[in-house]
């Protein structure tokens, strides 16, 4: 790792900063691991580090919205410092981690202890996602001011949900009154009714249990009616149905405060992919439909659904050797997060600088960080790749613990070529290097 | 350019297109369900002798590994393999190894070092028996004994075997599945079967609850009432009703699903004279089916069971036949 003060200068890229418009071959100058300038070198600027950017993108750097590092408590499946590597690799700088770890993240001291492994691995920022009722056990509220002095800029019940809307109302409140964001994956636990797939012709075809459309609907009907009633800011994560989208388009145009993202895989896949009782394909909230997967992606090119998360989920191998309904659901993710967005450009459904601010400007705004953009005085977070590499999945090239996706040997476009952290390059490159 | 790689297709076919697995009637071929009829009506002969064996499977070994319990479709296992003259392990999982916490693949593996030769498999997960089957060595066929919902290929295919020597043909007929289709592996199954052999109306009578969303995409026509649903059918497969539906919220009473969808000798009035009645059995008297119909003339409920024999014999030969052809040339 390179040392902060450093003076960096970027040469000769395109650079695709979303929240300044600016799609350009420009330079790029840091120094004390903030940005100097994009375009003309201050007179004088002499560089410590020259980095050659010529066919590479120069973007803000990377803003997960929705990872699980594995720590504490699941540390056969993946660690801080396995994850912020792989995410370092996938040009991610800031990695938020779900509260649903072993202890959960409901107090200050998991909070700090969460941040203490990050800083250990040195790699990305990460931001600990702070539990939302004490235990997620929807039922009590979780200490959220002394979460939020701890750290945390959100909180979340992850997978679990707050059955009683009195307290669910009482929670949002209770988080508004520190300005916590509350993130919440909308899902109905009685509709859903411990179903592995998407209700629909496929699962009634293999027999599996299905998680309806209504169990996302009735959910994020539900909150939207709250946040009516308590004016709370509410991000909603992992959105799944064309339905629900609507829904939030509608709400937006009102004016309810309400923001959402969506897994990039949701943009990819098809409940089709889990024809062949394929576990890989177990993700929560389930793949859907055709219909769901365009109105998604049409739902991130108008903006109604502002980011697109990893999803992150690393397992370890057991997770996923057993009959379907029996695996953990989920995906390791971070490393296919850009290549997989990239697609939909080429696909023609998103475009580049809609794509890109989904994955920087967006996710910074929703969490109200100072980065996800490249103006002067803005902390020097940027992903360099190459838009044209294509690379192989395998033991080489994958940093993730989870081995856990279907990309597993696929080759994909789309590379990062370096991580800029606070002006820092992170991250070991050899190997990650890839020809062209 | 980002797809994944192809899903493994074929998973129960050799490269030449015979039965390695038997997972599932799905994708299988007219030519290939006839053959299993046919064979099984070779051996419906041989049961029908006082000595009731042929050497075909001797020296091999089948498991039938249970992880649900089962009398008819384990007991119909036991004696056709026996009939083909194999080694018989029965494996109740239920009171075995997984209940202290082993995996099943641990199970697998464990019976694999034994030098077995063939699983029967029955599991309350959808997809278990491909899950085992992916996970066996090169030489060992698992016969999908119902898994979860999705499917009982052998039943379907005795009930198929049963309607063809009682009808002669699956052209022009009229079949309908009546009952808890929502959690039938058995519905699934004979939707395919019936489809694949050229049934072209085939409906599924049953309350909404218990109708599988988006069923009609399997080509079924559904019902919710039972008269309209019969009328004019040929065959009508009646299906158990687990009387623990009633706490799902999927029925009200066992006395309000009889009355609506129970088969009675005055519901029978609208179907054709000679429709024929089936049932995979077990059969609950007074909730899904009346007794003057589960023992009258019309009901063929125990000619299936004798079937059953007959075709898992067959299924078990044909899915041995790769193993066992270099055999009979040597």
């Amino acid at each position: 790792m390179s040392t902060p003060k450093e003076r960096v200068i970027i040469r000769g890229g395109r650079v695709i900063d979303p929240a300044n418009a600016v799609d350009d071959t420009l330079n790029v100058c840091l120094a004390g691991g903030r940005v100097v300038s994009v375009g003309h070198c201050p007179d004088g600027f002499q560089a410590d580090l020259e980095l050659d950017a010529t066919g590479l993108v120069v973007c803000p750097g990377l803003i997960d919205l929705a990872a699980r590092p594995g720590e504490p408590g699941l540390e056969h499946k993946a660690t801080i410092a396995s994850e912020t590597r792989a995410a370092a690799a996938a040009g991610i700088t800031t990695l938020c981690c779900m509260p649903d770890t072993r202890p959960t993240l409901d107090t200050a001291a998991v909070v700090n202890l969460v941040k203490e492994r990050a800083s250990l691995a040195g790699k990305v920022k990460v931001l600990p996602i702070g539990a939302l009722t004490r235990g997620l056990n929807g039922k009590d509220l979780s200490d959220m001011s002394a979460l939020k002095q701890a750290g945390c800029l959100a909180v979340s019940n992850a997978y679990a949900a707050v059955i009683n809307p009195l307290v669910l109302r009482r929670a949002l409140e209770y988080a508004a009154s520190y300005d916590l964001l509350v993130i919440l994956r909308p899902e109905d636990p009685h509709l859903a009714n411990q179903g592995c797939v998407h209700e629909g012709a496929i699962a009634t075809r293999l027999g599996l249990p299905g998680i309806p459309h209504a169990a996302e609907t009735v959910a994020v009907a539900q909150v939207l009616a709250l946040i009516e009633d308590t004016g709370v800011r509410v991000h909603f994560s992992q959105i799944s149905s064309g339905r629900a989208v609507q829904m939030i388009r509608v709400a937006r145009t009102q004016g309810i405060r309400v923001t959402a993202d969506v897994a990039a895989h949701q943009l990819q896949w098809t409940d089709a992919c889990v024809e062949d009782f394929d576990p890989l394909y177990h993700l929560r909230p389930p793949l859907r439909t055709e219909a769901d997967r365009l109105a998604l992606c049409q739902g991130v090119q108008e903006g109604v659904i502002a980011a697109i998360c990893s999803a992150h989920q690393p397992h370890e191998p057991d997770a996923k050797r057993d009959t379907f309904p029996a695996t953990e659901p989920g995906i390791a993710a971070l490393e296919t997060l850009l290549p997989l967005t990239l697609d939909q450009v080429t696909r023609g459904s998103l475009d580049i600088m809609t794509a890109l601010a989904a994955l920087t400007s967006q996710p910074a705004r929703i969490l109200g960080l100072e980065s996800g953009h490249l103006s002067p005085g803005a902390p020097a977070d940027l992903c360099l790749f190459d838009p044209a590499a294509t690379w192989t999945v395998n033991a080489e090239t994958w940093h993730s613990q989870g081995r856990n996706t279907p990309y597993w040997g696929c080759c994909l476009q789309g590379r990062v070529r370096y991580t800029l952290i606070d002006g820092c390059l992170v991250g070991n490159w050899t190997g990650i290097h890839t020809q062209r | 350019m980002i797809h994944p790689p192809a899903l493994p297709h074929g998973l129960q076919l050799t490269a030449d297109g015979r039965l390695r697995h038997f997972l599932t009637v799905e994708g299988l071929s007219r030519e290939l369900l006839t053959r299993i009829m046919d064979t099984a009506e070779s051996f419906a002969s041989v049961t029908e002798q006082s000595v009731k064996k042929v050497p075909l499977l001797r020296g091999k070994t089948v498991v039938n590994l249970f992880f649900e319990t089962s009398t008819r479709t384990r007991t119909t296992f036991e004696l056709a393999a026996k009939r083909l003259s194999a080694d018989v392990l029965n494996i109740n999982v239920a009171t075995s190894a997984t209940s202290k916490g082993e995996s099943l693949l641990d199970t697998i593996r464990n019976l694999e070092a034994m030098h077995v030769d063939m699983f029967v498999v029955r599991h309350d997960e959808s997809g278990a028996a491909h899950f085992i089957a992916r996970q066996v060595a090169p030489h060992i066929s698992v016969i999908n004994a119902g898994d979860g919902w999705h499917a009982h290929p052998t039943q379907a295919m005795l009930d198929m075997f049963t309607i063809r020597r009682l009808k002669q043909r699956f052209e022009g007929l009229k079949v309908a599945i009546v009952g808890d289709i929502f959690h039938s592996r058995v519905a699934r199954s004979d939707i395919h079967a019936l489809r694949i052999l050229g049934v072209r109306d085939i409906r599924v009578v049953a309350p909404r609850t218990l109708l599988p969303t988006d069923i009609a995409t399997l080509g079924v026509t559904p019902y919710c009432d039972l008269d309209e649903g019969i009328r004019d059918t040929d065959v009508i497969i009646m299906l158990r009703l687990q009387k623990e539906r009633m706490s799902g919220a999927f029925i009200p009473s066992l006395h309000e699903y009889f009355s609506r969808f129970g088969l009675t000798d005055s519901r029978l009035v609208h179907a054709r004279p000679d429709v024929i009645i089936m049932h995979p059995g077990p059969i609950n008297r007074g909730v899904e089916i009346d007794s003057a119909v589960a023992d009258g003339s019309r009901s063929v409920i125990l000619q299936q069971v004798s079937h059953g024999i007959a075709v898992r014999m067959a299924v078990m030969s044909m899915a041995m036949q790769p193993a066992i052809t270099p055999e009979k040339t040597t």
